[in-house]
């Protein structure tokens, strides 16, 4: 079946992994940036970085015939020293026209402190002035209400157009503060923390299956760059049809990112 | 949709194993010397808050007791990571 993978950190994947996803369906990987795994020790690093992200890894996917698209930030975990993540946040309009650009993301809070949310209102400001969508990550375990609260309330502060917003890695608790806003939401699928795929369909049925999309967020930790493919499975075995099932692994993901101007499968 | 004897079927077994999985944990932790700390304690009320749920669903109302409750940014990050519980 076909999907699309709308948040997956392919920087640290092996080309096996492009691989892998080409034969299991995949038409479109969509990276946000975000941690490498460590701290950068100079803003010559996130260069680096975002020339990786719109340069190197379209063309590994092309291999596989995979399109690859990417988001633009500096990280909420890197943001609590506001100086150097200002000096960061200058490098994106160099960036932001590349032609596999989405948007600006992934951006939020990590430990929720007063720098990491100035830093996400300056890259909400940057969206708007260069009118792209916007994807953002929620905080970790404990932090997670909290910080999806906090971001919601500077969203709507801001007078973002929640549509045009996908706030991800919700989990039971948060899915419904951000669907009932009009905000899209993601769930990442994860073997430890987060969702796994039997829960990531009970949210769908609890919640709706709208504005909702699923991803394996695939990054330098313990995670799975099939988990939306076996997530699939499960639907099929929850007895889910496969127009129901493509919905949400391909045309959900799909709608919200026809809204970057560059997305095009 | 499936049947309530559907889901038993799909999910019983890997709920078995993660209850019991919990149960040998809080017995490995009564057996260690040592102090515990904040996370001990969320958990017996995360455990409380499953079974009895009030109008919430179990999984959130789970989620919610292992969730810092407070409003307000703090001043600054100590540590990049999280604890899976709120500290008391």
């Amino acid at each position: 079946m076909k999907y699309i993978e709308p948040h997956g950190h392919m920087v640290s994947r092996t080309t096996d992994d492009y691989q892998k996803m080409a034969m299991a369906g995949c038409e479109a990987i969509c990276e946000p940036a975000f941690w490498a795994g460590y701290d950068r020790a100079s803003v010559d690093g996130f260069y680096d970085y975002f020339s990786q992200l719109t340069e190197y890894e379209p063309a590994r996917a092309a291999k596989f015939g995979i399109a690859h698209f990417c988001w633009l930030c500096i990280n909420p975990k890197e943001s609590e020293d506001a100086g150097f993540a200002r000096e960061v946040l200058s490098l994106i309009p160099e960036f932001i026209d590349k032609p596999s650009v989405l948007g600006i993301g992934e951006i939020g809070l990590n430990k929720n402190t007063k720098n990491e949310l100035a830093i996400f209102e300056e890259h909400v400001d940057i969206a708007k002035r260069y009118d792209q969508p916007i994807l953002i990550h929620t905080p970790h375990l404990e932090d997670k209400l909290k910080g999806t609260k906090l971001i919601i309330d500077a969203l709507k502060n801001a007078n973002v157009d929640p549509s045009r917003v996908v706030i991800d890695h919700v989990e039971e608790h948060t899915a419904g503060l951000v669907l009932d806003e009009g905000f899209w939401a993601g769930m990442t699928l994860y073997p430890e923390s987060k969702c796994t795929p039997a829960r990531a369909i009970d949210i769908l049925e609890n919640y709706g299956m709208e504005n909702i999309w699923m991803n394996s967020a695939c990054d330098w930790g313990i995670s799975d760059p099939l988990a939306v493919a076996k997530t699939a499975l499960e639907m099929g075995k929850r007895k889910y049809d496969k127009q129901t099932i493509e919905r949400i692994v391909y045309e959900n993901p799909k709608r919200f990112l026809e809204q970057c101007p560059n997305f095009k499968i | 949709m499936p049947t309530k004897q559907e889901i038993l079927d799909l999910y019983f077994m890997a709920a078995r194993r993660d209850l019991i999985e919990i149960a040998a944990y809080l017995d490995r932790l009564d057996r260690h010397d040592g102090e515990s700390d904040f996370r001990e304690p969320a958990l017996h009320r995360a455990l409380e808050a499953m079974l009895n749920p009030g109008d919430k669903r179990r999984a959130e109302a789970v989620l919610l007791a292992l969730s810092d409750h407070s409003e307000t940014p703090i001043p600054a990050a100590t540590i990049q990571g999280a604890f899976g519980a709120p500290r008391d």
